[in-house]
């Protein structure tokens, strides 16, 4: 599946290409992102690692790093 | 194992995974148990609160509220510093101004350049110092002297457990004993008559728990980092224990606790620190000079050979 991620780091969407039945741990393993960093929401709620993720989900991940 | 059948929307070290509401109650319930547990907030206070926009301080101000709304005995006030950071804290500044307006909590706001005679950008310009060096040094002066102008009895700041775990671990690298006698939930030099106490009630609340708080409260603005934080000491700091803890879940929280077991004695061992005063301006130092001074007379004598 081909996913539309935000990552709000980044100030950008990128396309991530999964497989099948991949869950928010894989995408971020991807993307290189360490899962302490960040949270995630679908649809504007928040989800755990172990999510299954399916095509057209509206993906955000975002930084829990402190502004300065 | 889930607390309920509703969605989870975190997962805790010890493997509970917590749906909206009950995250609620177990965040706030954690942070008005430190207050208690570390005697932070007496039955009467006028508390400043550091407010910078961000999520740390916003979700901190939105906790004390709740607080002060239940005890009038606790009156809030926010103070926030502009240090002039081009393209950043303007924006958290617009943040905060605009929270405060809504909870109706008065915000006072003081700048580096009226303070100081010029923007924080300006000043890295006319001297060749590390950024987070003489920003954190102008800072807490400026919080501090002005916390104490304003009456307040305490300060309360955002600093959550990811903040504290990296302040340790970089004062262990730098062999700054004495600087880690100053951390901890109740931080700062109590032996000197004008330095305001600071508090810190987010002080168990790891970084990633006040972002889902700030999440689902509506807290949360934009992402913003300060330009000049990637090139800290700080920055490599906590990437390394974010990559430690991600592979050995429960690292940060291990090093405070077992920080806490050592910091009354640390406490005790350097109880007379900074009970002296800058003799040039007056406010808490360690020697003759405090640091403001010194460094605010460097950017005068690098102003003088610029004209």
């Amino acid at each position: 599946m081909k996913l539309k991620v935000f990552y709000d780091r980044e100030n950008r969407e990128k396309t991530v290409e999964l497989g099948n039945n991949a869950t928010i741990k894989d995408l971020l393993k991807k993307m290189g992102i360490n899962p302490v960093t960040v949270i995630v929401s679908k649809n504007d709620d928040v989800i755990l690692e172990d999510q299954k993720l399916k095509d057209k989900d509206d993906i955000k991940i975002i930084s829990v790093i402190s502004g300065g | 194992m889930n607390c309920c059948s509703n969605k989870p929307v975190i997962g805790l070290i010890a493997g509970e995974k917590l749906c909206k509401a009950h995250f609620i109650e177990y965040f706030e319930s954690k942070v008005f148990k430190t207050i208690r547990q570390f005697d932070l907030i007496g039955k009467e206070e006028h508390l400043g609160v550091a407010l910078s926009g961000g999520k740390d301080s916003l979700t901190l101000l939105h906790l004390l509220s709740k607080l002060s709304k239940q005890n009038p005995k606790i009156k809030l006030t926010a103070i926030a510093i502009n240090e002039g950071i081009h393209g950043y804290r303007d924006k958290t500044l617009a943040a905060a101004e605009k929270f405060c307006k809504k909870n109706s909590v008065p915000l006072h706001i003081y700048s580096y350049e009226e303070e100081f005679g010029m923007p924080l950008d300006n000043m890295l310009k006319a001297l060749d110092v590390k950024p987070c060096t003489i920003c954190g040094i102008f800072r807490r002066y400026l919080l501090n002297k002005k916390s104490r102008e304003l009456g307040f009895t305490k300060l309360a700041t955002g600093h959550n457990l990811d903040d504290e775990a990296q302040s340790i671990v970089m004062n262990e690298f730098k062999n700054n004993v004495q600087a880690s006698a100053r951390l901890g939930p109740k931080a700062g030099i109590n032996s000197n008559k004008k330095f305001v106490q600071r508090i810190k009630p987010l002080y168990l609340c790891t970084e990633k728990e006040v972002t889902v708080y700030a999440f689902v409260n509506g807290l949360l603005d934009n992402f913003n980092e300060c330009p000049n934080v990637a090139k800290s000491y700080r920055a490599q700091v906590r990437d390394m224990l974010n990559n430690f803890e991600n592979e050995n879940p429960g690292t940060k929280y291990a090093i405070i606790n077992s920080f806490l077991q050592i910091l009354p004695d640390l406490k005790k061992r350097f109880k007379g620190e900074q009970a002296d005063y800058c003799k040039s301006c007056g406010e808490p130092a360690a020697k003759d000079k405090c640091n403001a001074c010194i460094f605010a007379e460097r950017l005068e004598k690098a102003k003088l050979r610029a004209v």
